[in-house]
């Protein structure tokens, strides 16, 4: 099996730290401030729905974009403004897994997204969110085994 | 879409505008109160002054499925710092689902001097209004409610079995998938599903979002007696039950039939389908 992304595993252990759901909420938030919507030079909308996360209810968009070095930029777009767990989530995986070996992207679990959220995160929105990861988990998987 | 005033409903005051809300920031008399589903929106900006419940942690009971009890009530109320005079607005994600549970749990407790803010927590963000991350600075109150009482507006299994046995009146508000039965669950909500797919016999289907605009506040009572009434055939005098899921959707539907249409006797079976389809026994209809 292999590793994962370093990016992910410092956001791993990071969460693995927390224990109140405040401090939680805090850092997720802040985590949202920094995500960036897809540039127009990669994407502009109405987006191509091959690119929509289905099940994600914040209408979430992922785009990957090989790199000469084999590996892949992902980008992202959220288009409910109030979808920030899905906002958070696309700035922790365009840290995490653009520019990371495929087999690192593809060995991410969907359940990591417990250990971001809690386990106390509504049915809906860890669906949603899980879907999110397995879009990128999808595109990293589909180049390897097209090599 | 026109004033609240305008629109005919039965109990208009229940609802009020983003305006009212602006308006009654600081009104001591008014607490604004924020429901979400997604947590991570109330830290990362809010109405200024509104305080939070959320519907896992404030309003359920951590091990039983069954909501807080009177001295949880009386804690919560404490903490976001309202009377028994004070009027809460609720407001939140998703067309105010959320706040319509809020709303309806704060009245199992008899807290009636509850409202709803039309179009919810994004009416407010795209009209510009202003959000803060501020939490409010509130003086704990002391709050004597009564028992919560479950017999007016919720429904429970037996009273649903004999409801359906006298011919009473179902609103399911589900998808038409999950009422058909192709489906077990709605859809992004698969471990909220059921082992029996379905609907409790004598239901209509309505789906809850028919009776919001596109922009999260309701229609006119002319448009949903147009639905309730006249489509569905619903008679606001006999008594109604609504459900959905897990009652949060049903809350809704609760919300229109009792304060927008006037019906006289609606209750929310919020047991709702992850009940009745994981129940032994249980007629359906598919």
């Amino acid at each position: 099996m292999a590793e994962l992304p370093p990016k992910l595993r410092e956001y791993l252990d990071d969460f693995g730290f927390i224990s109140s759901r405040e401090e939680r909420i805090d850092y997720l938030i802040d985590i949202s401030d920094e995500f960036k919507a897809v540039p127009a030079s990669i994407a502009t909308q109405p987006y191509d729905e091959a690119h929509r996360v289905i099940g994600c209810e914040s209408e979430a968009f992922v785009w990957a974009i090989d790199r000469p070095d084999g590996t892949l930029d992902f980008y992202f777009d959220v288009l409910n403004p109030q979808g920030l767990s899905a906002m958070a989530l696309s700035a922790i995986l365009d840290q995490a897994c653009s520019g990371a070996p495929l087999d690192q992207v593809a060995a991410v679990n969907g359940e990591v997204v417990f250990t971001f959220f809690g386990r106390d995160i509504s049915m809906g929105k860890g669906r949603g969110l899980t879907e999110l990861i397995n879009a990128v988990v999808y595109q990293a998987k589909r180049r390897l085994h097209s090599g | 879409m026109s004033d609240i005033s305008s629109r005919g409903y039965a109990n208009a005051d229940k609802l009020v505008s983003t305006a009212w809300v602006a308006q009654h920031l600081n009104d001591s008399d008014v607490r604004i109160i924020e429901s979400n589903e997604d947590p991570l929106l109330y830290p990362s900006g809010h109405i200024p002054g509104a305080v939070e419940v959320d519907w896992v942690k404030d309003l359920n009971d951590p091990l039983r499925r069954d909501y807080l009890g009177r001295a949880g009530f009386e804690a919560l109320a404490s903490r976001i710092g309202i009377t028994p005079e004070t009027t809460v607005v609720f407001y939140g994600d998703k067309s105010n689902w959320w706040a319509t549970y809020a709303l309806w749990v704060f009245e199992l407790f008899n807290h009636k001097k509850a409202k709803i803010m039309d179009g919810g927590r994004l009416k407010w963000v795209e009209e510009g209004r202003e959000l803060t991350r501020e939490k409010p600075s509130v003086s704990p109150t002391t709050y004597s409610a009564p028992e919560r009482d479950d017999s007016q507006i919720r429904a429970f299994r037996d009273g649903v079995l004999q409801h359906i046995g006298e011919g009473g009146q179902l609103v399911d508000v589900r998808s038409p998938a999950e009422f058909s039965g192709e489906k077990l669950h709605m859809e992004g909500y698969p471990q909220e599903g059921a082992v029996r797919g379905g609907h409790i016999p004598g239901a209509s289907s309505c789906p809850w979002s028919r009776a919001a605009n596109e922009d999260g506040t309701f229609k006119s009572a002319a448009d949903l007696r147009a639905i309730y009434q006249e489509e569905l055939g619903l008679d606001p005098g006999a008594p109604t039950i609504a459900y959905c899921r897990i009652g949060e959707r049903s809350s809704h539907t609760w919300f229109v039939l009792t304060n927008l249409l006037g019906f006289g006797d609606v209750r929310n079976y919020d047991g709702s389908w992850t009940e009745w389809g994981n129940s032994v026994g249980l007629p359906i209809e598919k």
